[in-house]
């Protein structure tokens, strides 16, 4: 029972770290990115390279997983993305949803269309036995990093004045810009740093969610879910619904196997039934 | 007006010289090799066409005095598109068979054409039992799923397992497998309880808890070879190999191109299949040899073998047909029997599948890399599926 649990939050934390990036775009900067995905898979590939190609131990890859993925979000909004923000949503999803197929294509081209395995160092393999319940190493591991990155994030967002900024800017973009507030600089950083977490999300989970160039679109439902259900407006909203829907996944699965692949979608729909804003949003 | 009298003049001399050249080239027979290149199944489709080109090469490109020409289609994995490349290739490239077929969709919906054109199929890969139902010009040069499976649930009940929990994807080849698997264990006194996971599962830990938690003396396993390795880890994490749960399965799971990346955890596993790249034969050497020069050091898998044999099959055909193609091509296939790269192997006249030796493999490292080491045989197996439907 536990065990679940625990495997539940290992998942959720993992779906927070790939989706709390898009959950920023779509909240804060009201920008539809359906090309999210596609960053978390350039993080795992650049995990994958690295370890397989180079030799680079699996930590020293993370760093890197962050970087490039955020380096190529900064590019592409300086130089794509910037031109859309007053487009309607339509031309943002076509927009984006094109990205999506040009990095499907563009990695099965390079790097085939098989699946990426990555090889854990030995201290991350197997269980250890804390107070009777069996935790799985890695995955204890990816909740300690995720649980440090959400106290970071919440404390950048509501404590430092970048945060506040970038608050300001989302609230009345004009006001902010009135002020004095470089607002497509806020912008810019914001959505770097929301393509590096899905890239670091994409390389810790490339050992739990699989590897391959359909990436992008196999999980962009998932993270769809994640900002629809938690709402866009803070870190907390996507961080528990992150939660309620990893643990929810992950025991359905196991008590219902036969219902298992419905149950995310089934509490999608009862949420969006009785709380159209989110389920922790604030109604608008 | 000028204009158009010239381009007609054009038109018409490259028109002679089309059929002058027709008249004086040798006759080629065409093959058309409709292979998923992209998408999901990209990996099939890449050792196919590897292991039919090496054999064209070692083999020559001419049958019964007539150039092959071999004329590769990519499907991207899509059903429809298969249907819609047959099509093209029998009416406008007038193929004299067509063959490849990545997985049991692919080859589904271009067979309704192969019987309409009588245009003989050699399906490679695609190993759902009721594919060479679905049209009578259908040969098999690759395995089905319950050929593999049912010798498993015999091995297992002849070992000391007694509780087996079997967990495929659910689809045609994992409910074909499970049903293989459960039906002929039961029988032989065995108790099954059957798990199925949705075919886009990004996570196995639940089911695999629910495995660790039943406390069978065996977990039997399906899911296509790529997800393979990622099962394989998670179910060494959650620690199931050190609680006494063997991990038996058909050759999907080990498959020996991923084989060497799945890592030790895979080690100790134990399959069955009707190929393995360790198969210790000249055959085999020569094969796996030249497909690894081929392919950049890429080992070969049963997918491959499946290609090379199914090449062999139409290159045989055709010589005891002298280049005719047809229902003459496909009564010469039948009933076909070589030793094949995996062993001795024969189509049954019947059916139209191959009878073929199962052996149970254990996967070991040798040499610095792992490999399914063949330890046991089980021979001239029959699809059972059709066996017991004929009696």
């Amino acid at each position: 029972m536990l065990t679940i649990l625990f495997d539940g939050v290992a998942y959720g934390m993992l779906l927070f770290v790939l989706a709390c990036g898009l959950a920023v775009t779509l909240g804060l900067m009201n920008f539809v990115n359906l090309a999210h995905g596609a960053f978390a898979m350039a993080g795992g590939y650049v995990t994958a390279v690295l370890m397989n190609r180079y030799g680079i131990p699996f930590l020293l890859t993370l760093p890197f997983a962050f970087l490039v993925p955020s380096l190529t979000g900064l590019v592409l909004e300086r130089t794509l993305y910037k031109r859309l923000y007053t487009r309607s949503h339509l031309d943002q999803v076509l927009f984006s949803i094109g990205l999506v197929f040009m990095a499907i294509a563009a990695i099965d081209y390079s790097m085939g269309s098989q699946q990426q395995l990555i090889q854990l160092p030995t201290w991350l393999l197997g269980r250890a036995d804390v107070l009777g319940i069996q935790i799985g190493r890695y995955r204890s591991f990816i909740i300690a990093v995720c649980g440090i990155l959400v106290v970071v994030l919440q404390f950048i967002l509501t404590k430092t004045r970048f945060g506040s900024r970038l608050r300001a800017a989302v609230d009345d973009r004009r006001v902010a810009c009135g002020l004095g507030i470089n607002v497509s600089m806020i912008f810019a950083v914001t959505f770097a740093v929301g393509s590096g977490l899905a890239g670091l999300g994409g390389a810790l989970g490339a050992e739990i969610l699989g590897l391959d160039p359909t990436f992008p679109l196999k999980f962009m439902i998932y993270f769809l879910i994640v900002a629809t259900v938690g709402g866009t407006t803070s870190i907390t909203g996507p961080f528990l619904a992150s939660l309620l829907l990893g643990i929810a996944d992950v025991a359905g699965k196991y008590y219902v196997p036969s219902f298992g692949a419905f149950v995310i979608y089934t509490l999608m729909i009862v949420v969006l039934v009785l709380r159209p804003q989110g389920l922790f949003a604030r109604a608008r | 007006m000028l204009r158009r009298t010239v381009l007609s003049a054009v038109g018409a001399a490259a028109f002679t010289m089309a059929l002058g050249g027709a008249a004086v080239a040798q006759e080629t027979l065409k093959i058309g090799l409709i292979l998923p290149m992209t998408g999901p199944f990209a990996s099939n489709g890449r050792q196919i066409e590897t292991a039919a080109k090496l054999y064209m090469q070692q083999h020559g490109d001419t049958v019964a005095g007539k150039k092959i020409e071999l004329i590769v289609k990519d499907d991207a994995s899509v059903a429809d598109v298969a249907k819609r490349i047959a099509q093209e290739l029998i009416v406008k490239d007038k193929i004299v068979v067509m063959a490849g077929f990545g997985n049991t969709p692919l080859a589904l919906a271009p067979a309704p054409l192969a019987t309409q054109a009588k245009v003989p199929a050699v399906v490679m890969a695609a190993a759902t039992s009721s594919v060479t139902d679905a049209s009578p010009f259908i040969v098999r040069s690759g395995f089905t799923q319950p050929q593999v499976n049912v010798p498993m649930a015999e091995w297992a009940a002849q070992n000391g397992i007694k509780k087996v929990v079997t967990l495929v994807s659910d689809y045609g080849p994992g409910i074909d497998a499970e049903k293989a698997f459960s039906g002929t264990f039961t029988t032989k006194g065995g108790q099954v309880e059957n798990l199925r996971v949705p075919l886009a599962n990004p996570d196995f830990s639940p089911f695999l808890q629910k495995v660790a938690d039943a406390k069978p003396d065996a977990l039997f396993a399906f899911v296509p070879s790529g997800v393979g390795a990622q099962f394989m880890k998670q179910f060494v994490e959650r620690g199931l190999d050190k609680s006494g749960i063997r991990l038996i399965g058909p050759g999907d799971v080990t498959d020996d191109e991923l084989l060497n990346s799945i890592g030790d955890v895979a080690i100790g596993t134990i399959t069955t299949m009707h190929y393995s790249a360790a198969h210790d034969s000249p055959e085999n050497k020569l094969f796996v040899e030249g497909f690894k020069k081929a392919a950049n050091g890429l080992r070969p898998n049963f997918m491959a073998v499946g290609g090379y044999d199914g090449m062999h099959l139409i290159y045989e055909g055709l010589k005891k047909t002298n280049g005719a193609g047809g229902q003459a091509l496909l009564d010469a296939m039948k009933g076909m029997s070589w030793v094949s790269p995996r062993g001795p192997v024969a189509i049954d006249p019947e059916t139209r599948d191959p009878i073929q030796n199962v052996y149970v493999r254990k996967v070991e490292r040798v040499n610095g890399e792992l490999y399914n080491v063949e330890f046991a045989t089980i021979p001239n197996v029959k699809d059972p599926t059709k066996a017991t439907k004929s009696n």
